[in-house]
């Protein structure tokens, strides 16, 4: 999923200082699934915002709601009549979702309410961590299922670097090692002699350094969204 | 100061130095571009390494690179003396840059059974010296070395043994639990607590340790005397140590 958490109540209330009435839409998509910034955290941040508003002495109105998911057209499309009776819209999703509403809704101001922070998971409940980078190259079949990219802070391909040690990268005790569990995976695979192939260097260009991606599958598009591709 | 320009200075004072490439502040183009300057500026000693992440420098804050990793970077810069090319694979039609090149070592650092893997698949890169991690666990060092000559590795590069002097208990107590990467004793940390003039007992303790290496230790054709913040102590401990250029 996308891993992302709320901006500070302050900065938020700064997009929107000169706004009456504001929508706040919230998506049932990861950010949900991550508890911040589905349908209860959006009635909550709503509430927040209202208060801070009339301790200043400009109340403000909010409207919510929640989408499946920002980063889909159709979903958003149906909140058209809320989109136009606000002054602002606050997307409680990740950057993509602000980003779709935005360009749905191009004469209305659209402004985040999170911080889009990674591709990742939840490790425990609490805990969400980075696991891929999006390099548009994976690498996992060789390096046992762990990805060094994202995981290791030099995204070495051929660790571990000498900063590795009992277990953890050199730059906090709380980090683990992605060689060191590399490492180990491919030892308990009986696959270490893989580790004695140097990997060349990376294909940067798959990744965001070749700019915007796309992707296209041409066979599941419809007469309407033929130029879209181009 | 980078590396590449304190090497200028050092060539004019009529020395010969190893300048350093981390993978962290370039990408490959401008890798390239500076070891090309490097070059023509008559530095012919490059030691490629990752570079400490850069968390721990004054800049935090920034963005760290690694379009290569070190091992990527040894074998790019050896292909240009041995088969004439540029990183991108295109052929240098003169005056390919012949670097002698180097690459670091950490016998202290994880998983210990990878560390000779590892230093086998940088000699295997192209790496044709070898610097170590500074040096305070004997027992670790050797064990290290009996792999790596074992399976001829030191017959393959030359191999450095990093030391380096401790001004005080402080400093090295700093190592110890602050340097990622390093192990310390606690003896020394003792010794140098214990003493009237702990600077003397440094240079004393790292020649002790250059004589245990020379002595003991096969495999080891040098020494990378690390003198952080100290270089004073280099002459001294070269004198004592009647190491010399052979």
């Amino acid at each position: 999923m996308i891993v992302a958490e709320q901006k500070p109540i302050a900065e938020i209330a700064g997009f929107i200082a000169d706004r009456d009435k504001v929508l706040l839409v919230g998506c049932a998509g990861c950010v949900s699934i991550c508890l911040t910034g589905g349908e209860k955290e959006t009635g909550i941040l709503a509430t927040a915002l209202r208060i801070k508003r009339r301790m200043e002495g400009r109340p403000l109105k909010t409207a919510t709601c929640t989408v499946t998911r920002q980063c889909e057209p159709e979903y958003i499309g149906t909140i058209a009549d809320m989109v136009k009776e606000a002054d602002a819209v606050i997307s409680l999703a990740c950057g993509v979702g602000t980003q779709f509403l935005a360009e749905r809704y191009p004469g209305k101001h659209v402004v985040p309410a999170m911080n889009t922070k990674f591709a990742g998971g939840s490790k425990a409940p609490g805990i969400w961590e980075e696991y891929c980078g999006l390099c548009g190259d994976c690498v996992l079949s060789l390096t046992g299922g762990i990805c060094p990219v994202i995981r290791c802070a030099k995204s070495i391909l051929n660790g571990p670097c000498g900063g590795s040690q009992y277990g953890k990268c050199e730059l906090s005790r709380d980090v683990d090692c992605a060689w060191q569990l590399i490492y180990d995976r491919l030892a308990t695979l009986g696959r270490l002699d893989t580790l004695k192939n140097v990997l060349p260097p990376k294909d940067w260009s798959r990744s965001r350094n070749g700019g915007p991606r796309k992707m296209i599958r041409e066979d599941v598009m419809t007469g309407s969204n033929q130029n879209a591709a181009d | 100061m980078s590396s590449i320009s304190t090497g200028v200075h050092i060539i004019r004072e009529g020395v010969e130095p190893v300048i350093q490439m981390t993978c962290r502040d370039r990408n490959r183009i401008a890798i390239q571009s500076d070891l090309l300057g490097a070059y023509s500026l008559g530095i012919r000693n490059i030691l490629c390494l990752s570079g400490d992440h850069q968390f721990f420098g004054n800049h935090p804050t920034s963005k760290n690179v690694y379009d290569v990793d070190s091992i990527q970077l040894i074998n790019l810069v050896r292909r240009m003396k041995d088969e004439k090319l540029f990183f991108s694979g295109e052929l240098i039609k003169d005056y390919e840059p012949k670097f002698f090149v180097g690459a670091v070592a950490n016998p202290f650092a994880d998983p210990f059974e990878y560390r000779v893997d590892r230093l086998e698949k940088k000699i295997n890169a192209g790496a044709e010296f070898i610097q170590t991690q500074s040096i305070f666990d004997m027992e670790r060092f050797a064990r290290f070395m009996e792999l790596c000559v074992k399976r001829g590795l030191h017959e393959r590069a030359f191999i450095l043994a990093g030391v380096t002097p401790l001004k005080s208990w402080r400093a090295a107590r700093y190592l110890q639990t602050s340097v990622p990467g390093m192990i310390v004793p606690d003896d020394i940390i003792r010794r140098l607590k214990d003493a009237e003039d702990p600077p003397k007992e440094g240079l004393i303790i790292c020649n002790e340790q250059i004589k245990f290496i020379k002595e003991h230790i096969k495999g080891v054709s040098g020494f990378h005397i690390v003198a952080i913040s100290w270089p004073e102590a280099v002459p001294v401990i070269i004198q004592r140590s009647g190491l010399r250029r052979d």
